[in-house]
């Protein structure tokens, strides 16, 4: 298939995606909506974990702390500061990319494994941070969002595309469409010449060093721009959560954001939404299946059969062993296939 | 003085477990190049096996026995059907392996067991005792013992047996091994128990403590792989001498540092692993790796 038709195509299937994003809404329950919000809140962060993992090749199991930088300084402008909360994002996003800078500096001598265990480090320690931390983040007790003047949606009358818009449905237009820009701009910087440096980086550090890509500036430029994406992440959920305490943010969420990235698929784009979708959908979908499962089993057996985490870790196991490079992979895999070789 | 020494012991003891946990990481490390997320939670769940055996009756040692034993058979089940699939696979696709396995364990003990607090039996009594005008407890010289114990007896299996041979010199160079009759594959699942059986009995010495609930080992396991990192990766000496000195660091800081209390405890261990990760990667005891362009 030729480049042009490729691209068209890409296109295409693009602006499909977003009109379908846009009338969704209209036909599904205000519950689903939220569903919806957060499969994009996450459908970002992966996202930019992509960036990191899957285009640039470094691992990292901190991400969820990023997201919790982004969500407090959402929820510390708000509830301090009286900033609205749609402008919070931005400055999320800036804040907890100059952290991922700063991480990004130090990290250039780890690898591999070493980086997997640095940043699982950050994800576990984290919320002891923002205990300690509690003049500045409420600590234990949290900080609310609900109802607070500087949250947006409430009391608003929003009228878009012909109707009026409920609490969830602004969620989901929120989210989404940061979540399109988020999108657009990830395949703007991935076909660019640092979108090479990133694949170049992730194939082989000696190749890259010697075709003249400065892998120091490669590799924190990856952190900043996929911490840039988990603030965002973060304070979309900060907002849709209206509330914002340690558990908001626990240790469980960097290893559901890199459990979405590899189901996904790494490196690839379209990935990141097969990955929050199963991040987000998978647990529900256990309890249910569970539920109806365990009629047979004795009471521990119920019990196994129902736990969304049992469930969740058994099907991530298998996807793994089957599928080691992800529903990304499958799909790479597939549009191969129409090109000639 | 005497109050230095306290924090000493007691750093010793809980460093004591540390090092257990640390020897299970490396030892894992060593043999399959692979690190072990899931540690932790198998620790974890061993020792709730460990606790149901005694809920239904069985005295302690006898339960503790039969527990190693299904460790044992636990770890070498897992290797052969989790971890040999993905041998050859990315590393990123093991580390989610092992982190899906730490979740399956994690979520099948709250669903087995329940998250209520559990109390577990000590193998030491909680009696104190004076030496030298310092006061310990018999409980932390218990672990302390029963941590260098396993030490040295897993440095006479390596080094005086033929089957800690083979293990070594299939981790080392398995093709070559092959070559002479070394049941590679085997090998690598035997490591796997060993490191399970490590595991379950850092369980069992760290329950009495911190109560067994399905999360017990998560923040001991960060301490454990700071400690593993601390004193090398592939070095066994080194994680006992590195979760030792960790422990009696932590202690000792906690104590004698305003500004960091209980609550820092996480944040210390990650700055230390990160310290050494960055001036020192290969830890004190580990080997340098070079690799050649």
């Amino acid at each position: 298939m030729r480049p042009r038709l490729r691209l068209g195509l890409k296109l295409t299937a693009f602006a499909l995606g977003v009109v379908a994003l846009a009338f969704l809404p209209r036909y599904v329950s205000d519950f689903r909506a939220f569903e919806l919000h957060r499969v994009g809140v996450f459908f970002v962060a992966v996202l930019g974990l992509n960036v990191l993992t899957g285009y640039t090749g470094q691992i990292s199991l901190g991400h969820g702390a990023f997201m919790a930088i982004g969500g407090y300084t959402t929820a510390i402008l708000m509830t301090r500061y009286g900033v609205q909360d749609v402008w919070t994002i931005p400055v999320a996003g800036v804040v907890t990319g100059l952290a991922g800078l700063a991480f990004g500096l130090p990290a250039l001598r780890l690898s591999g494994l070493y980086l997997a265990l640095a940043t699982f480090g950050i994800a576990i320690s984290m919320p002891s941070v923002v205990r300690r931390a509690e003049g500045l983040t409420g600590g234990t007790t949290g900080l609310n969002l609900f109802g607070i003047p500087e949250q947006t949606g409430l009391g608003l009358e929003v009228r878009l595309l012909g109707r009026t818009l409920t609490y969830n449905d602004w969620l989901y237009y929120l989210t989404w469409g940061i979540a399109v820009a988020a999108f657009a701009l990830a395949w703007l910087v991935l076909a660019s010449r640092l979108g090479r440096a990133f694949r170049a980086t992730r194939d082989s550090e000696v190749a890259a060093t010697s075709s003249g890509v400065d892998l120091a500036a490669t590799k924190t430029l990856a952190f900043g721009i996929s911490a840039v994406y988990a603030g965002v992440a973060g304070s979309l959920l900060a907002i849709g959560t209206a509330f914002v305490d340690p558990n908001t943010f626990p240790i469980t969420l960097s290893i559901t954001l890199l459990v979405g990235a590899a189901v996904g698929g790494l490196g690839s784009l379209v990935g990141p939404l097969f990955g929050a979708l199963f991040v987000v959908y998978v647990p529900i979908l256990a309890e249910r299946f569970g539920g109806e499962v365990g009629g047979a089993l004795p009471p521990w057996g119920q019990r196994i059969v129902e736990s969304p985490t049992v469930v969740y870790a058994a099907v991530l196991i298998v996807l793994m062993l089957v599928l080691p490079s992800g529903a990304g992979g499958l799909l790479g895999r597939a549009a191969d296939r129409t090109q000639r070789h | 003085m005497a109050d230095f020494f306290q924090q000493v012991v007691a750093g010793l003891a809980s460093g004591g477990i540390y090092a257990s946990l640390a020897l299970a990481i490396v030892l894992i490390y060593r043999t399959t190049r692979v690190v072990n997320f899931a540690q932790g939670e198998m620790a974890m769940f061993t020792t709730f096996v460990a606790w149901t055996l005694m809920d239904r009756g069985l005295s302690f040692w006898p339960a503790s026995a039969l527990t190693l034993a299904i460790a044992f058979v636990g770890g070498v089940a897992i290797e052969r059907i989790v971890i040999r699939p993905v041998e050859g696979a990315p590393v990123l696709t093991v580390v989610i392996v092992t982190i899906g396995l730490a979740l399956l364990l994690s979520g099948l003990a709250a669903a087995i067991w329940g998250s209520e607090v559990k109390s577990f039996r000590s193998a030491f009594s909680t009696r104190a005792i004076d030496v030298g005008g310092v006061v310990v407890s018999v409980q932390d010289l218990g672990v302390i013992a029963v941590s260098l114990a396993l030490v040295v007896a897993l440095w006479l299996f390596f080094r005086f047996t033929k089957l800690g041979l083979a293990l070594r010199a299939a981790a080392v160079n398995p093709d070559e091994s092959r070559l002479v009759g070394v049941r590679v594959g085997w090998m690598l699942a035997l490591g796997w128990g060993l490191a399970a059986v490590l595991g379950a009995v850092a369980g069992m010495l760290v329950a009495p403590t911190v109560f067994l609930e399905p999360n017990m080992m998560r923040a001991i396991l960060l301490y454990a792989f700071a400690a593993a990192v601390l004193g090398g990766l592939d070095s066994p000496l080194g994680a006992v001498v590195g979760g030792l000195a960790f422990g009696v660091i932590q202690n000792v800081v906690e104590t004698y540092v305003e500004a960091v209390g209980a609550t820092l405890r996480l944040p210390v261990a990650l700055a230390l692993l990160l310290l050494v990760l960055l001036l020192r990667p290969q830890g004190l005891f580990g080997r340098a790796a070079v690799s050649r362009v």
